[in-house]
């Protein structure tokens, strides 16, 4: 009996160090060896050791030394297997080298990693995976449908991309000071890529997905802890609060689909909300402003304007204006819309939303489709307000919201 | 490139649902059609009869061998496709996951050979 709860508690401190450690020893080994695959696999070994061994031996009272001599032990192993060349003798060297160091307190490397994951010369699609797999530990098949991209597909393309960051001498470190506002830039986007994959399941049933959007916050919580000043990841780390804030608002106790101006304030949680506000005055930097401050910043406009009971459009508007100028980005122009059609009126948003639509990727974007039948059956166009309202529900994923759209789309109907 | 989405669902579960889910459900897929019809990628699609209807044809050294019931017995059953014309794979993926079919049950994604001539 004793027996077995030790056995049990050393495999959940197995565990619990998997977790806490691993793209930390990850990191450590791969910014030595530049081999990120390999720095996997040897920790994976190492971590079955440990599940075995803890048990029966007891847990060593350095757990992350310990697993890192073994890793490093197994990396070695590996290496000297494979047909001699400069490039193994560099990484026996390396290994060798990485035993003399003092190991109880394992310096944080995983910046360096992260950078090097979302470095430009790694494919703008494979960032966030590799990112998710290389830090978090997640596996392909997991990511994979979180991207809805077929496993092997994605297993394929992780593989290329760890090569890739071998072979092309891809710096494992954090930029340099002139460099670093740009590549911050592309690790932040592979976050928020993480974040919004995750939210895309806003009922939470899938525990993968949920897992995605818990881990994309734990990645940018990292990064200001360890960069504490930089503006757009604090903008980003407030821009997802806010919305985690609203998650449980997001449905009604029969699983319907609730959207943001029909929400119950009473079920947001006030505590994220004040947490988000906080790091967001922090953000406030002058003279410089970045896409996720604007982001946060509108989150908090629309959510302080229901709180308060204000109507706050003209300072949402603004703040779209400032976005869409600086991101030109077509998704950030539909959302526009609504604040100009509560603004400016229902015919202005209608133009800009014409415009938008020759874009063709607007064929095939829910949101746009939603954002026409709301201005359509505003303006009393209900013929074409149902035809738009069609095509979302046809594109929309989740049938919550396919559900919440067919509702508003029976209203359409001339009295 | 063209690809087949095979939808496979229980029968059971439809035929037990309420008429106004039942009507919901054709809704949806409607719905779906449309958005496939506006982005152009929609190629085809037919709902098939109730696996009730289903015969199989087999012919073994020259004999004819007829059974009643659909070739595979489980529980999801194919209920009918789609054929869509899209860039690639991830694009026909993405045309599944809106698919009624993937929340009621499996979308199977298969690309249509292509013939070199």
């Amino acid at each position: 009996m004793q027996e077995a709860r030790g056995k049990k508690s050393a495999r959940l401190l197995a565990e619990a160090t998997a977790r806490d450690s691993y793209s930390k020893l990850v990191a450590y080994l791969a910014v030595h060896t530049r081999d990120v695959a390999a720095a996997e696999d040897a920790l994976s070994d190492a971590f079955a050791k440990a599940l075995t061994e803890w048990p029966e031996k007891g847990c060593p009272t350095h757990p992350e030394a310990w697993l890192l001599t073994v890793a490093r032990r197994r990396a070695i192993d590996v290496a000297r297997r494979q047909v001699r060349g400069i490039e193994v003798e560099r990484q026996l060297k390396t290994l060798s080298q990485l035993g003399t160091e003092e190991v109880s307190d394992i310096p944080d490397r995983r910046l360096g990693l992260l950078f090097a994951c979302t470095h430009p010369a790694i494919e703008p699609g494979i960032r966030a995976p590799l990112m998710l797999q290389v830090i978090l530990g997640l596996k392909a098949a997991t990511i994979a449908s979180a991207f809805l991209i077929a496993p092997s597909t994605m297993n394929q393309r992780l593989v290329r991309a760890k090569n890739k960051l071998r072979q092309a001498g891809i710096p494992f470190q954090v930029p340099d000071k002139k460099e670093l506002p740009q590549r911050l830039d592309t690790v932040l986007d592979a976050i928020y890529a993480s974040y919004s994959e995750g939210w895309n399941d806003p009922a939470g049933t899938d525990m993968t997905r949920r897992g995605l959007t818990s881990e994309a916050l734990f990645l940018v919580s990292m990064i200001c802890e360890l960069m504490p000043d930089q503006p757009e990841a604090l903008g980003l780390l407030a821009l997802m609060l806010h919305t985690e804030a609203r998650r449980s608002a997001r449905r009604s106790n029969d699983g319907a689909y609730v959207p943001l101006n029909e929400q119950d304030p009473d079920l947001w949680d006030s505590v994220l909300i004040n947490k988000a506000e906080t790091v967001l005055k922090q953000a406030r930097t002058p003279g410089k402003i970045g896409r996720f401050q604007i982001e946060a910043a509108l989150q908090s406009a629309h959510v302080v304007g229901r709180l308060k009971g204000i109507n706050n459009w003209p300072v949402i508007k603004d703040l779209y204006d400032a976005l869409y100028e600086l991101t030109q980005s077509p998704v950030v122009g539909v959302n526009r819309t609504l604040a100009v059609a509560e603004v400016e009126g229902n015919n202005a948003a209608l133009a800009i939303l014409d415009e938008l639509a020759e874009n063709r990727q607007m064929t095939e974007y829910q949101p746009y489709w939603a954002m026409r039948a709301e201005l359509l059956t505003r303006q009393g166009d209900f013929g074409q307000a149902s035809h738009a309202y069609q095509v979302a529900i046809g594109l929309e994923r989740d049938p919550a919201v396919r559900k919440f759209l067919r509702q508003k789309q029976s209203t359409c109907v001339a009295e | 490139m063209q690809y087949l989405l095979l939808i496979y669902a229980n029968e059971e579960a439809w035929d037990s649902m309420s008429p106004e889910d039942q009507e919901a459900g054709v809704g949806a897929y409607i719905a779906y059609s449309e958005a496939l019809a506006e982005s152009g990628a929609f190629v085809g699609s037919s709902r098939l009869s109730p696996i009730a209807t289903a015969t199989t044809v087999q012919v073994k050294d020259g004999k004819n061998q007829v059974l009643d019931g659909p070739y595979a017995d489980t529980k999801e059953q194919l209920g009918g496709y789609y054929l869509i014309d899209v860039a690639d794979i991830d694009s026909a993926l993405s045309w599944a996951a809106r698919c009624p079919g993937a929340s009621h049950g499996i979308v199977e994604v298969r690309p249509i050979w292509e013939m070199t001539d």
